[in-house]
């Protein structure tokens, strides 16, 4: 293949990281954002997604689409549900103390990974994808399912902002973000509010999950990964900042598949994690944040 | 620190002292053993307790202390055929230097920024083992061979892969690292250091150079830790990157937590009791894990001053 294709099919590939990244960060950043607290345990909601999904498609048999889509409902409201009780349980009786609550999402990430190696075990599995059309290019063929997983990402991403900026329960999480306090004086009902944002930055990540699944396998250490590209892209768009976010994820996504086809991985990894971490010590409200009230 | 009485204070750490040293001639082969690992690894809960209880400092990183001060003592052990105290040696200074960087970028940062950048560094310092694998070893790791063990002291050689001299060297890595801490927290710099966790701007107020103090701290600790990880190396034979992940910066945390912050014997405490929960529990299950998890939210949320500064609160106020 000539350097054009193969410049093609890296982006493509980083878009797809992309599309999914953009979702899991997302999820991250609105926690972080409006409940401010980092929550470690967010690859694990992602992991637990895609290794549900899993269990789901394999239990029902038929077309591999019947399957697939139970999978895009089901797990990520299961998903959603173990981050509500770990709120409910945990996280405010902490009264989300930034320390506290680090050291409390660290115990559920070993909770949940422990837990998916006993109950799912040490292997990879996959999940077929709901279908296998091909698209043809000139130089190459590319999977279809790859390039709906990007369009959904996309529509899931419009939604989002959409609920944020137009909706009634968009303003009342900016209102419980940018003032906590004054919130819950005009009647907000912040704890609520923090219980539903936290089960929906798991939700998030569990859908990013079920949709890379059919692409990688899944594996109860899948998790690592998502939540540190995730962190780079929550610091670089700006901690707390949907656009910033997404940006920042097509950013991240393409390079680290144009940087990956073209140089050794470890060697890419570690660049990136000192790019950020330096950016994170220089600038920390990000590349495109502003400066913190 | 209510009742400022030395004599009390150093008596205590003295017996315990001598209880371990007790404990060599007491303890069968396999326990003996895991003592010196616990006591070994004690320093490393001690080094970031310096940090994290007494400054107040989450770092999600020290590994890359530890494992600076591994691979200082084990690579030149290994590779330069330097000897025993020499590699010692430079293991610690591995791990100073390296404090002395990351506490210059990390400190320009607090709070969860603080944690953030101390965990992508010591990720970084991570991959890098992982990346120079033809020297490190990678995650293989390396062996060190018995015969580059040994310390040669006026014709007499100590050989470390020895139990009894093993766990002397433990007991005497953790006696001096254990009455240094005692030494510093009771100086005017602990309290200093004390008086930034409590607040910062206050300290930076009275005319307290609070940086310099932080920086101080992150140097001292990252040696203790790099101390801690020469010692490992030396004793037990083995360097490989597992000391450099996440996991080997939490589990000091997890030890702390559990025997106290900001005490003085908290970090012997905790790695002893979660050594030993660990070790008990493995007989039935696999799944150890799930106990550092479940431990870490339990302490959270029930014991967030761990068993000695619960002690401390409820019956002796002097404990330090």
């Amino acid at each position: 293949m000539h350097f054009g294709p193969h410049l093609l099919l890296a982006a493509l590939e980083g878009l797809v990281t992309s599309a999914v990244l953009a979702l899991t960060a997302l999820g991250l950043s609105l926690v972080f954002g409006v409940m401010r607290i980092v929550n470690v345990a967010h690859g694990e909601f992602f992991m637990l997604g895609a290794v549900l999904a899993w269990a789901i498609s394999t239990a029902i048999s038929g077309h591999p689409a019947i399957g697939f889509a139970t999978a895009l409902v089901i797990a990520p409201l299961l998903v959603g549900l173990v981050a509500f009780l770990a709120e409910w349980l945990v996280l405010r009786r902490l009264n989300y103390n930034p320390e506290s609550t680090i050291v409390a999402t660290i115990g559920m990430l070993y909770i949940i990974q422990q837990l998916a190696l006993t109950f799912y075990g040490p292997e990879a599995r996959p999940v077929e994808p709901p279908f296998s059309y091909r698209i043809l290019l000139p130089w190459f063929g590319y999977s279809g399912y790859k390039l709906s997983v990007v369009a959904a990402s996309a529509i899931l991403l419009l939604i989002t902002w959409l609920v944020l900026t137009r909706t009634k329960i968009g303003l009342i999480m900016r209102a419980t973000q940018y003032d906590r306090e004054t919130a819950q004086a005009f009647g907000i009902p912040v704890e609520r509010v923090y219980a539903g944002v936290f089960a929906i930055g798991a939700m998030l990540a569990a859908i990013a999950a079920v949709l890379i699944v059919p692409i990688s396998q899944a594996h109860y250490l899948m998790g690592q990964d998502p939540l540190l590209l995730s962190f780079i892209v929550v610091i670089i768009g700006g901690l707390g900042s949907l656009r910033g976010t997404v940006v920042a994820a097509v950013l991240i996504g393409l390079s680290d598949g144009i940087i990956s086809m073209f140089f050794s991985p470890t060697l890419a990894k570690i660049i990136a994690t000192l790019v950020v971490a330096m950016v994170l010590v220089f600038r920390p409200q990000g590349l495109f944040g502003t400066a913190p009230r | 620190m209510r009742d400022a009485s030395p004599a009390k204070t150093y008596a205590l750490h003295i017996v315990v002292i001598a209880l371990l040293f007790a404990l060599n001639f007491v303890l069968p082969d396999y326990h003996q053993g895991l003592f010196a690992r616990i006591m070994a690894l004690a320093v490393f809960a001690m080094g970031y307790n310096l940090l994290f209880g007494y400054v107040g400092l989450l770092s999600l990183g020290h590994a890359m202390f530890f494992s600076a001060g591994l691979y200082g003592a084990g690579l030149t052990v290994y590779h330069l055929g330097w000897g025993v105290p020499e590699a010692f040696l430079a293991g610690i200074v591995s791990g100073a230097l390296l404090a002395l960087a990351i506490g210059l970028l990390a400190l320009r940062t607090s709070g969860v920024a603080f944690m953030i950048v101390t965990m992508m560094f010591a990720q970084v310092f991570y991959l890098l083992i992982l990346y120079f694998a033809a020297w490190t070893g990678g995650d293989q790791g390396l062996v060190i061979q018995q015969a580059s063990r040994a310390i040669a002291i006026g014709g007499v050689s100590l050989d470390l892969t020895n139990p009894t001299v093993r766990y002397m060297g433990a007991l005497a890595l953790f006696s001096v690292v254990l009455l240094i801490t005692l030494a510093i927290v009771r100086s005017r710099f602990g309290r200093v250091l004390v008086a930034i966790r409590e607040n910062e701007e206050r300290t930076k107020m009275l005319g307290y150079d609070t940086v310099t103090s932080k920086l101080i701290a992150v140097i001292t600790s990252g040696a203790i830790c790099a101390a801690s990880g020469a010692a490992y190396a030396l004793l037990f034979g083995y360097v490989g990157s597992n000391f450099a992940s996440i996991q080997y910066s939490i589990l000091p945390l997890l030890w702390v937590l559990l025997g106290g912050a900001a005490t003085t014997l908290g970090p012997l405490i905790g790695t002893l009791f979660m050594y030993y929960v660990t070790d008990i529990t493995s007989g039935f299950t696999s799944a150890y894990l799930l106990i550092v998890g479940v431990a870490l939210i339990l302490l959270v949320l029930f014991a967030p001053k761990g068993i000695m500064g619960s002690i401390r609160e409820r019956w002796l106020g002097w404990l330090p």
